[in-house]
């Protein structure tokens, strides 16, 4: 039977399937925080039960931390608590942990990938939603919660019914200052926040082929937000070159191995999927949202949709907007640029070259955070952080941040906020905050006027 | 896990569509490293305003409306996978959410907490919303052994789905982790038949 890239990668990791149940899928990376773990390793202590593959589990922390200061100890005595019992859970279980301060700390989706933890053909969790992001290597990566986490520690396994299959081709030539997060955007935009729900999203078409990896993370990441458990695009010669040289990603004569079974990986022609969508690139234009779920999306020069249940009045009620109103002009206090969607080296590197030698307006607070140590020292070898300060952007440490505002990076009530982030929920950076999600090119260009602009047309 | 077989209570009707789990528990409440407490916080920022007074319209500060059923509008529990959002619902006493949609990761871990997750069809969630708002105190009955939801005093019912396994599970109050703990056997032989397959990053 042709087989999708999904089935390849999961078929070969079901254990036993259970007739009329679940499959037991067994997993070969999970991925651990501070926030989604307690509670999974109390369980198994008070059951009695090991845990069963520490060798297979990487930790770090960076929901709850702060980004000033992360050589002190953390004021917030709740998250430093949580912090220790992290560490502590991490040393009595023998599991590898990037803590506050160690050169591979970052936030879970941005380490794994750079450290090559993260490789083609693998089965991947954490309990975090956008740990689909790692589906960009052509992986089988979802997120989970916690009794699923305590689940993974005990047996290396989980039960799940296979999804179904949907793909989402995109092919054509993207417009200037059209980012991968905008072409995510937009399919959310038309397809809906539960479109996915059930399924596993294959990405297709020469848009995701031409995308760096970096990209192809950021259109990954936010699979979850149109339902969908996990999105994935097929390894290719951009995916072997990025996991190369990585930490630890085999090497040599093992790496050439891995790769030629890497190759394999991808969907048979005529494999069946159970729904499928296509869009032409050329559609695509900068994208802006304006409600408070991800699918509430508009070209930025666009207006707001006139046509729209209650729902969508309370949302545009929550964010002051009005029906068939355009967003051009409107002030702006706050930008953000980080969160595991939009925090990697290329990110910042597009920022900064629109930013070059121009200044952030007076009225806004430019907060840039990296997602990993790692990306902080590129940001600094690169000379980014000269470009960002002189410009009057804030640098932080690194961390999750404003995206879920656990800490303090707080957006304050009834501002406005475009974020490079995932969710525009309401109070997600911050009781009462209004969040715009956007590009890290848009929130550049945002901070630079103080206000939503078309900035396409002072693009080079 | 505590059993689920059959329940009849009135309900709290939610008639909100995309309720997401940071509606449910907002983030700053996940700094707790235990399960306990969270039922206090649910649905925080629409309970209470900002100077923690409750907020009078909302349904569950509503004195009428009380029960272990929470009826809400699509796609309930979107967003993030917080098992923290089933936490405070359980705490906050509710052993069934009726929706005609839930998010995958939400559904997954109410049905590990014995918080039994019963999808309807739109009419049928139209039709609760309306005989709540009409009475109150009309009962609704959910049968798991015969997967059937109903308001026995109008006799309207629908049946719903659920995968059998998790029905068995919630049946017996049986959970996950003790059946992967018997299937560790089976998980070392398809390790050993598969230790070529996956490169061992090498931490």
């Amino acid at each position: 039977m042709k087989k999708t890239l999904f089935d390849k990668i999961w078929d070969r990791h079901v254990v036993e399937s259970i007739p009329d149940g679940p499959d037991i899928l067994y997993i070969d990376k999970h991925l651990i925080h501070e926030v989604t773990s307690p509670q999974a390793f109390n369980e198994l202590k008070e059951r009695d039960i090991p845990v069963f593959r520490p060798d297979q589990i990487v930790a770090t922390a960076d929901h709850n931390t702060p980004t000033q200061n992360q050589h002190l100890p953390v004021k917030d005595l709740l998250s430093r608590k949580q912090l220790k019992e992290l560490s502590e859970n991490c040393e009595a279980n023998n599991i590898t942990l990037y803590g506050l301060g160690h050169p591979y700390n970052g936030i879970v989706h941005v380490m794994a990938p750079e450290l090559g933890i993260t490789q083609p053909g693998m089965t991947m969790v954490c309990g975090d939603s956008h740990t689909s992001t790692h589906g960009a290597f052509g992986t089988i990566a979802f997120g989970i919660g916690t009794s699923q986490v305590s689940q993974a520690f005990a047996s290396q396994c989980l039960l799940v019914e296979k999804p179904k299959k949907l793909r989402v081709n995109v092919n054509g030539k993207l417009k200037k200052g059209v980012l991968p997060k905008d072409v995510i955007l937009y399919i959310i935009s038309k397809l809906g926040t539960n479109s996915g729900t059930g399924y596993f999203c294959e990405y297709a078409g020469n848009v995701f082929e031409e995308m760096s990896m970096e990209g192809r993370m950021t259109v990954c990441n936010m699979s979850i937000e149109m339902g969908a458990r996990g999105g994935l695009i097929a390894p290719d010669e951009t995916t072997f070159e990025y996991v190369k040289d990585k930490e630890f990603a085999p090497k040599g004569a093992e790496f050439e191995q891995l790769k030629s079974f890497w190759e394999t990986l991808k969907t048979d022609d005529d494999a069946e999927f159970d729904k499928e969508f296509s869009f032409d690139a050329e559609d695509i234009e900068p994208m802006i949202t304006y409600g408070t779920n991800p699918g509430m999306g508009i070209k930025i020069t666009g207006a707001i949709p006139t046509e729209g249940g209650k729902s969508d009045a309370k949302a545009l009620s929550y964010m002051g907007f009005k029906p068939g109103e355009t967003l051009l002009e409107k002030t702006i206090n706050w930008i953000f640029i980080g969160s595991c969607t939009n925090s990697r080296i290329e990110d910042f590197r597009q920022a900064a070259a629109y930013i070059k030698g121009k200044q952030k307006a007076n009225n806004v607070n430019a907060l840039i955070v990296p997602g990993s140590r790692q990306v902080a020292a590129q940001i600094e070898a690169e000379g980014l952080r000269e470009v960002f300060e002189n410009a009057g952007f804030t640098l932080r440490q690194p961390g999750c941040s404003a995206c879920l505002a656990m800490n303090d990076d707080k957006i304050p009530a009834g501002e406005y906020c475009v974020s490079t982030s995932n969710r525009n929920f309401e109070g997600r950076q911050g009781q009462g905050s209004r969040t715009i999600l956007a590009s890290p090119l848009t929130a550049a260009a945002t901070a630079v006027s103080g206000k939503i602009t078309d900035f396409t047309k002072h693009l080079n | 896990m505590e059993k689920f077989i059959t329940l009849t209570d009135t309900a709290v009707p939610l008639d909100i569509e995309n309720v997401d789990t940071d509606q449910i528990i907002p983030a700053r409440f996940l700094k707790a490293t235990d399960k306990a407490g969270f039922g206090e916080n649910l649905f925080r920022d629409w309970r209470f305003n900002n100077n923690d007074e409750p907020e009078p319209e909302f349904p569950l500060n509503k004195p009428e409306y009380s029960g272990s059923i929470l009826v809400a509008g699509n796609n309930f529990g979107c967003g993030s996978s917080r098992e923290h959002a089933a936490w405070a619902l359980k705490a906050y006493g509710f052993k069934v959410v009726v929706s005609s949609y839930f998010a995958d990761i939400f559904k997954g871990n109410a049905l590990n907490n014995g918080l039994l997750p019963v999808q309807v069809s739109p009419q049928f969630l139209e039709q609760l919303f309306a005989e709540i708002s009409k009475d109150a105190s009309i009962a609704i009955k959910v049968d798991l052994k015969a997967q059937k939801i109903e308001i026995p005093q109008k006799n309207i019912s629908e049946k719903f789905e659920i995968d059998p396994y998790k029905k068995t599970c919630l049946l017996n109050g049986f959970d996950d982790i003790d059946f992967l703990v018997s299937k560790l056997d089976a998980i070392k032989k398809f390790e050993e038949k598969n230790n070529k397959l996956q490169p061992a990053t090498q931490l």
